[in-house]
């Protein structure tokens, strides 16, 4: 059996080796952008279908941030918005056959909790100053500050275990029935897959909105939007 | 020689993290789901709220036992002693 943890490149463009994970990505995201870019391309002020699933879809995450971290919803919007979309296209992409969700692989997840650690540091000196951000690791007192370092680092890693291994595990155990009972019996496990995928999403996107909600304050920021930036 | 002790021992220890990794999280979703009916039988009409609050902690409580599962995924297919 082929292990889950390590990688065949599919191709090479020049040394960079190529994985299956990566064109899967590439492919997510050019669906996504094109699926975003023509959706709402008319918008209109009397919805039709397509919009209003996009309408609530929108509302749902800005009532999600809201409700988290009693701000704006306005400049984490975007970076919530996509780490969910993306994150569940992902897990939901074993749907189609001969595809392997990129999260069922360590790098994807890593690069996905690397966006949102760095976006926890963006934020937390955006909304709080540099000064200000750095003294939140003394809270409450100086003693906590090695505990604090630490935990930013394990929540980080455990944001990547956790969606790394639901996922894998979804698609490992997949294959082990498929491999020992044929053509129906795995239908339950996929259909279980793609609850399990959905809440994963979901997860890592309100732990995404509680980091940062931690490491920006409770205090009602001023507006900032022009941070959606550092979040592609 | 060496090298097949590790194997041995590889699996001996996946078989062991798994087993008792998995004891738990079965113990904790056993008693959230049970505190989860409790209050679905007091309060019917808040059982929108309370089942999907209780999904995503099922989902949070397994993950432990996922940390398992990675961990003798490693050990088996990845573990640095068997070379």
């Amino acid at each position: 059996m082929d292990s889950p943890l390590t990688l065949e490149p599919l191709f090479h463009i020049g040394p960079v080796p190529i994985t299956a994970p990566v064109v899967v990505t590439w492919a997510i995201l050019v669906g996504l952008a094109v699926f975003a870019a023509v959706s709402t391309r008319h918008l209109k002020l009397t919805p039709g279908k397509v919009q209003t699933v996009l309408e609530l879809f929108v509302t749902t995450v800005d009532g999600q941030i809201r409700d988290t971290m009693q701000r704006d919803p306005a400049p984490f919007r975007a970076l919530i918005g996509t780490i969910f979309l993306f994150v569940l296209v992902a897990n939901w992409s074993a749907l189609l056959p001969g595809i392997e969700p990129p999260t069922a692989h360590l790098e994807t997840d890593a690069a996905l909790a690397l966006v949102v650690f760095i976006a926890t540091i963006v934020y937390g000196i955006a909304a709080r100053g540099m000064k200000g951000y750095l003294g939140t690791f003394a809270e409450p007192s100086w003693v906590m500050i090695p505990l604090n370092l630490v935990e930013q680092i394990t929540r980080t890693f455990s944001l990547v275990v956790r969606l790394f291994g639901n996922v894998m595990s979804g698609v490992f155990v997949v294959g082990i029935v498929l491999s020992l009972a044929g053509l129906f019996v795995p239908i339950p496990l996929m259909a279980l897959d793609l609850l399990t995928g959905a809440v994963q999403a979901y997860i890592f996107a309100v732990l995404a909105i509680v980091f940062i909600g931690a490491a920006a304050g409770e205090s009602p920021g001023r507006p900032t939007s022009e941070q959606g930036e550092t979040s592609s | 020689m060496t090298g097949n002790i590790i194997e041995i021992v590889s699996i001996l220890a996946a078989a062991i993290a798994v087993s008792f990794g998995a004891i738990g999280p079965a113990l904790a979703e056993g008693r959230a789901v049970a505190a989860a009916m409790d209050a679905i039988a007091r309060q019917p009409e808040a059982a929108g709220t309370l089942s999907r609050t209780l999904f995503v902690g099922l989902a949070m409580i397994e993950t432990m036992a996922i940390y398992t599962l990675v961990i003798a995924l490693l050990v088996l297919f990845a573990n640095p002693l068997a070379g």
